[in-house]
């Protein structure tokens, strides 16, 4: 320290500490701006978000969900959630819930994606949980016939083997898949939202997460190759559009073909 | 000898080539003796008559997709690796048959238009099938002298089922898979002989190696065939008993009236193949039907929701939803004996679905019990005028509606945003009070509808216009009805109750009493049709009603 202090008369030291300075700034500003261009590594969430998603919290979760999400009468505690679940239930509008009911329902979002980010780094602060995923595993470039396999052992029996969504129990459902970003269903196998169950990485390796989404945004792209799809709720669709719009026009026919001018 | 046979006589020979072929084809087949006999069938024109047709040319059309599908397909449950042109399932580890449907659907020129074009026809096939059953039935043209093919028809009901569901199976997908799940669920709980019939049927465990070949061959050979078969009969009995008729003026159960086969009749039925032909190839080339490639090859450990049968076998679907395992505390399911008895499959799947064959096919006979009617029926009821068959009939046929819509008590939860449980307690109570509703509700309404039609026949029909009478008495003009029109409103019986007789001992035996009470629930309460006394008492009492109504007619004419 003595050294230190003779040194600080030397020619140099004002340039040593301009370097310094120069360097501390500069390599903060990296960091900052490496944060900015990997959004969906939010691991590490700056103080500010967390403070901004805490006072947001506390406004609009904290009734049902309680003070420092520890849960209440009217919501679960939401300690190792995760940024994943924030980012689902805030992020497809499900969170706040509107009414109390069977399930949440999706709705249009209450907050927008910088709010989205502050809370979920708020809930993630408050104890380890399943992160938002990274985008490697959401190129949708995975194996879509694996990942077809996949759907129809894990998923299907929930969501239809062409995830046109299907009921359960006591007014609960699962919701049709199209229209889903990857991200989202990324994140809700791995935090199982409502009625779900977890699909955890020693369930699903998240290779095998990333050929379930390439699946579901290919047989989205692909579209119908018969012509129109009827729902894709099969047979129960079929029968009603034989009987009203083929029997219907048939009916009309063997009107018009008994009719006489009178 | 007939002077035809003298060689001198003088032989027709005809002016053209084509008709010497003709005569040479004729004098060999008898085809115009044959030609002149239909052409010469009289068939009555209503739109209700046609949907036999229907059936008939959705068979046709059937027949020929069918064959185009058997170039292609392959029924063997050998295993193979999808190496086709549809990305999501490539290599994907499937059977041969699911394979070449994949195969047909894109690989196959005009591959997958033809399986849908088989498909839709299919089910129009049953529904066609179907709702040609239930006219027949509410006219009451099952009657005397049509019981048999009336028979032969539900026995056509039962094989275009069974066509539809062997058909259905064949593609060896996700879907048809679970659907033989359920029909294999269905033997196995038949106590005693159960798992021995599946274990024959499937060559071993299910879903063994065997069942696509041989569902493969009843469909395309032994169902068909026996359809074919009961065509034949059904279309030969038509064309004995002549077809029935509507009640109209002139027409009685001594002739028919309507159009000669040929020449415009018989092509109107021609074109009106092609309409048939239109609207199944429409609805195919725009509408996709059975996406087997999203349901992905069979494998027994997924199931996928909303997995129905086609609408035909969706009747039996729904009864085993509404089935409750548990009644309070006690199992549906027992052991006995050290054996399981599923009886929560096996009276769902059976029970109901027997009932309404049964009935079905004995309807004429109780009918004819109960009524002692052993007159030839050619004329038809009017549903009205039978108000207890037409409530019985309603009754049934709600009774299947409750089932048919069980069979997608899931799909109703979602798209109308109710609870999966109270559609299904709604419809479990609805199985047993829906029919007693509608029996009641219909035979209301049809009674209601006769009054209407007396009121009408007696008084004419209401034109809305008030006219003051000089003395200061309002009255509504009734416009009178043309004879024609009266004729169908009047024109019907309407049988009375017959009284329990003695047999030839002198003794009413306990079986004509029971006959006699239900002869009283049968036709206790009823609507006489007008007599030609109770019109002239009518008119006689509307002297002077009459008489402004004529002079308002007439006036509204002037203006």
């Amino acid at each position: 320290m003595k050294a230190l202090s003779q040194k600080r008369r030397h020619p140099l030291a004002a340039i040593a500490l301009l370097l310094m300075g120069l360097l501390v700034t500069g390599g903060l500003y990296a960091v900052a701006t490496t944060v900015n261009q990997a959004k969906a590594d939010t691991n590490t969430y700056s103080a500010s978000d967390v403070e901004e998603g805490g006072k947001l919290f506390a406004a609009n979760c904290a009734t049902c969900h309680g003070m420092g999400a520890s849960g209440s009468q009217s919501g679960p505690s939401l300690v190792g959630v995760g940024a994943a679940a924030v980012d689902f239930q805030v992020g497809t509008g499900r969170m706040p819930m509107q009414m109390n009911g069977p399930q949440a329902q999706k709705k249009p979002n209450q907050f927008n994606e910088e709010q989205t980010k502050q809370l979920a780094a708020y809930v993630a602060s408050l104890g380890p949980g399943p992160a938002i995923p990274e985008a490697g595993v959401l190129d949708e470039k995975g194996d879509a016939a694996k990942g077809g396999e996949l759907f129809r052992t894990n998923c299907a029996m929930c969501h239809n083997a062409a995830a046109a969504g299907g009921a359960l129990t006591r007014g609960k459902f699962a919701p049709a898949l199209s229209g889903v970003s990857g991200q989202h269903i990324y994140e809700a196998m791995v935090t199982g939202p409502q009625n779900m169950p977890v699909f955890n990485d020693a369930n699903i390796s998240p290779e095998g997460k990333r050929d379930i989404i390439t699946y579901l945004k290919q047989i989205e792209s692909n579209g119908s190759p018969g012509g129109a799809d009827l729902g894709a709720l099969g047979p129960v669709s079929e029968g009603l559009f034989v009987w009203i719009a083929g029997l219907g026009v048939i009916i009309a026919f063997t009107i018009w073909l008994t009719s006489r001018t009178s | 000898m007939s002077s035809s046979l003298t060689p001198d006589a003088p032989v027709f020979v005809a002016k053209t080539t084509g008709g010497r072929i003709t005569d040479f084809v004729d004098q060999r087949v008898g085809g115009s003796g044959i030609l002149r006999e239909f052409g010469r069938k009289v068939f009555p024109d209503h739109w209700s008559f046609m949907f036999g047709e229907v059936a008939l040319y959705s068979f046709v059309i059937l027949l020929l997709s069918g064959t185009f599908l058997t170039f292609f397909f392959d029924p063997s449950m050998a295993e193979t690796h999808y190496a086709g042109s549809y990305t999501p399932l490539k290599n994907v580890e499937m059977s041969v048959a699911y394979s070449s449907s994949l195969n047909i659907s894109f690989d196959v020129r005009g591959g997958l238009f033809m399986r849908q074009v088989h498909h839709w026809s299919a089910l129009l096939f049953v529904a066609s099938v179907s709702v040609h059953m239930l006219r027949v039935f509410f006219t009451g043209a099952f009657r005397k002298p049509r019981e048999l093919n009336w028979v032969v028809g539900g026995v056509l009901l039962i094989l275009s089922m069974a066509a539809g569901f062997t058909g259905y199976s064949l593609p060896d997908d996700l879907l048809s898979g679970n659907g033989l799940r359920i029909i294999d669920g269905v033997i196995k709980s038949i106590p005693v002989i159960g798992t021995y019939t599946s274990f024959f049927l499937f060559g071993g465990e299910f879903p063994g190696t065997m069942i696509i070949s041989r569902l493969y061959m009843l469909h395309i050979l032994l169902v068909p065939a026996l359809i074919l078969l009961m065509i034949v009969m059904h279309l030969f009995m038509v064309v004995v008993h002549k077809h029935t008729q509507y009640p109209g003026p002139g027409r009685n159960d001594g002739n028919v009236v309507g159009y000669p086969l040929g020449p415009v009749y018989a092509a109107k039925a021609g074109g009106f193949f092609f309409i048939v032909f239109g609207v199944v190839a429409l609805m195919a080339a725009f509408f996709t039907i059975n996406p087997i490639w999203n349901y992905g090859p069979y494998d027994p450990s997924p199931v996928s929701a909303g997995t129905q049968p086609d609408w035909y076998i969706g009747f039996v679907d729904g009864a085993l939803r509404l089935m409750p395992g548990t009644i309070g505390d006690w199992k549906v399911e027992q052991v006995w004996f050290g054996h399981v008895f599923t009886f929560n499959v096996l009276l769902p799947a059976l029970v109901p679905a027997g009932i309404l064959f049964t009935v079905m096919f004995t309807y004429p006979w109780i009918e004819r019990w109960i009524t002692k009617d052993n007159r030839e029926h050619h004329v038809l009821d009017r549903p009205r005028n039978a108000p207890t068959r037409t409530a019985i009939g309603m009754a049934g046929f709600v009774w299947y509606c409750v089932m048919w819509a069980a069979a997608g008590s899931d799909l109703i939860a979602t798209h109308f945003n109710v609870a999966l449980n109270d559609v299904t307690y709604w419809l479990r109570a609805l199985f047993f009070v829906g029919p007693v509703i509608a029996f009641v509700v219909t035979k209301r309404v049809a009674l209601a509808l006769q009054r209407k039609d007396r009121e009408i026949a007696l008084h004419g029909r209401e034109t809305g216009r008030i006219v003051r009478l000089p003395h200061g008495e309002f009255i509504e003009v009734h416009a009178p009805l043309d004879e024609y029109k009266r004729y169908k409103l009047v024109g019907f019986e309407s049988p009375a109750p017959l009284p329990a007789v003695p047999n030839e001992h002198g003794v009413v035996d306990r079986k004509e009493n029971r006959r006699a009470k239900l002869s009283r629930w049968f036709f206790e309460d009823r609507v006489a049709p007008v007599t030609p006394a109770e019109l002239e008492a009518a008119h006689g009492h509307h002297g002077s009603h009459e008489a402004v109504e004529a002079a308002a007619s007439q006036k509204t004419l002037s203006h």
